[in-house]
């Protein structure tokens, strides 16, 4: 008897390599993403955290392996089919990567109009919503980005990746550079979002606070050139709430954030 | 381990012979890693070149996105395609004078100077001009979107970067081009007039004669047509060196720098290839005026 689709995890990753020239950057990744799940990938700077998520939508190609997308080999994909799969995915970047050229409503209104057959009036009024949901006044709509907080670009990013209703949010780094009471205005943000619509999450983040806060399950990377050839990547998986009494002393130390041994490095000169 | 680091590796030579050896090695590395990164770039712009033309066959861009490119590309380079158009016109007549006059061919300068500013000196300025104003205007812009994952947030909701970013850039250098190439001409061709008859003295009515005989549409012609291959090379390289762009300031300061000397170098290149191969044709369609001439 075949599986019913719904049982099927939405994310399938299957033994991921990813290489750019010479550097390694992802291998042997095998990771499985129920729906409605809120996943949170963490690991120091460097570890393939951000590669990660951008192999999931089809922005960077796999050396090896593959990513299956609700039984869809991504990188099998052609142009017409990635992008019917893509608007099922809402990404928020780090930086936001809101459009410089426009304004924060074409911003926001950006992915309707490329995939929707509404109206002008029809998108604003969902474009409204979409900044109301973010906690984002009416009166931005006409600023360019470069007016806007590190704070208010990130939200708009997230309002313009709720514009499509997506079944997918992956959000990379999304506290980052932010200070201690907007990155926990995002995270409430993420949770408010989760709970409010049937979505399935995967949260880039070094923050600890991110980490435990929003996510069910948590994944750790590390970096591949601090570990043996045969080493796993995937330090740890798991709920966050058992992170602390795992056996895995990097997994312990990322947690705490204690420099320990790599700080010896450093003095030493080990490390670029 | 690159194939420098490879010569890098091996043991340092002692003799002189083992010092030429080592010598030719390397110097046959070095040629290889280039002709290597020369062969991969070609192909790179060749692929890149191909996706442009298959996403510009599917559909065409929206109103609202290529307007703006048309503003950019048209009507903001319409003043300083103009400005040194009238003064390579001018300088062309400073130039020839002299040697005009002194074998008394002076009225014939107003077909020298419109002759080459319809075929070679217009087309390639405003080539040039389009180059530096808008090809590394497009490698910035497109490097800086690039840096800042703007490129990657339009492919994350389904939009193609080719068809939202370099088709409307392609088609505005296509379509306008030839425009400024005739802007070029025209105001070439007044300046040089104008130096002409009012500094210089030449008689008006043999000066516009002399430049009527020299002058025929297959000449205009001329400059049009390349100018088109001027503007397709100028969008793409523009386009490619942004959409590659190394991160950082740095790297979206060599894309518009490498933007402006490669598609000026093309230019020049193709204006060559282009110039043979028209006259050919010329040759093959008018043989009996190719034997008068």
């Amino acid at each position: 008897m075949s599986t019913p689709a719904r049982d099927l995890p939405l994310i399938d990753i299957e033994g991921l390599c990813v290489r750019f020239g010479s550097h390694q950057v992802l291998r042997d990744i095998d990771l499985r993403v129920p729906r409605g799940q809120t996943l949170a990938v963490i690991g120091e700077s460097g570890c393939g955290k951000t590669v990660l998520m951008k192999s999931i939508i089809g922005l960077v190609s796999p050396e090896r392996g593959m990513v299956r997308f609700d039984g869809q080999d991504i990188s099998q994909l052609g142009d017409k089919e990635l992008t019917r799969q893509r608007v099922r995915f809402g990404f928020v970047f780090q930086g936001a990567a809101l459009f410089d050229s426009m304004t924060v409503a074409q911003n926001v209104a950006f992915p309707l109009r490329q995939h929707s057959p509404k109206t002008a009036a029809e998108v604003q009024e969902i474009v409204l919503a979409r900044l109301a949901e973010v906690g984002l006044p009416p009166t931005i709509l006409q600023k360019k980005p470069a007016e806007l907080s590190g704070g208010m670009r990130k939200r708009v990013g997230l309002a313009r990746a709720l514009s499509l209703e997506p079944e997918v949010i992956l959000y990379d780094e999304p506290t980052t550079g932010l200070d201690p009471i907007m990155s926990d205005v995002i995270n409430e943000l993420i949770i408010r979002t989760r709970d409010h619509r049937p979505v399935t999450s995967i949260v880039v983040t070094h923050d600890m606070r991110t980490a435990t806060k929003v996510a069910d399950r948590v994944v750790m990377l590390y970096p591949l050139s601090r570990l043996t050839p045969h080493e796993p990547q995937i330090l740890y998986d798991g709920p966050p709430e058992r992170m602390e009494s795992s056996s895995d002393a990097r997994v312990t130390q990322f947690l705490k954030g204690e420099a320990g041994v790599r700080l010896e490095e450093i003095q030493a000169g080990e490390v670029d | 381990m690159s194939h420098a680091d490879d010569i890098q590796a091996l043991p340092r030579p002692n003799g002189w012979s083992d010092r030429i050896s080592y010598a030719m090695v390397s110097w046959l590395t070095d040629v290889g890693a280039v002709s290597i990164d020369a062969v991969t770039a070609v192909g790179s712009i060749a692929i890149f070149a191909l996706r442009t033309g298959s996403w510009l066959l599917t559909r065409l861009p929206r109103k609202e996105t290529l307007l703006p490119n048309f503003y950019q590309v048209g009507v903001r380079s319409l003043p300083v395609v103009a400005l040194t158009g009238t003064f390579i016109g001018m300088v062309l007549a400073v130039q020839s004078y002299s040697q005009f006059a002194g074998l008394g061919l002076q009225t014939r300068l107003g077909g020298v100077i419109n002759i080459t500013l319809v075929t070679e000196l217009g087309p390639v300025l405003a080539g040039t001009m389009l180059a530096g104003r808008v090809g590394s205007a497009m490698a910035a812009e497109l490097g800086t979107m690039r840096v800042t994952e703007q490129i990657d947030a339009l492919s994350s909701m389904g939009a193609n970067p080719y068809h939202y970013l370099v088709v409307p850039r392609l088609l505005a250098c296509l379509c306008l081009i030839p425009a400024l190439t005739v802007v070029a001409n025209f105001m070439g061709v007044v300046g040089g007039a104008y130096y002409s008859i009012v500094h210089l003295g030449i008689d008006t009515f043999h000066y516009w004669h002399n430049s009527q005989s020299f002058v025929g549409n297959y000449d205009l012609f001329t400059g049009l047509f390349k100018s088109l291959f001027f503007g397709g090379a100028i969008a793409l390289l523009g386009c490619h060196r942004g959409f590659h762009c190394d991160p950082g300031a740095e790297g979206v300061g060599r894309a518009a720098t490498q933007a402006f000397v490669y598609s000026f170098v093309v230019i020049i290149v193709m204006d060559l290839f282009l110039g043979i191969a028209l006259i050919n044709i010329y040759d093959m369609i008018w043989p009996e005026e190719s034997a008068l001439i």
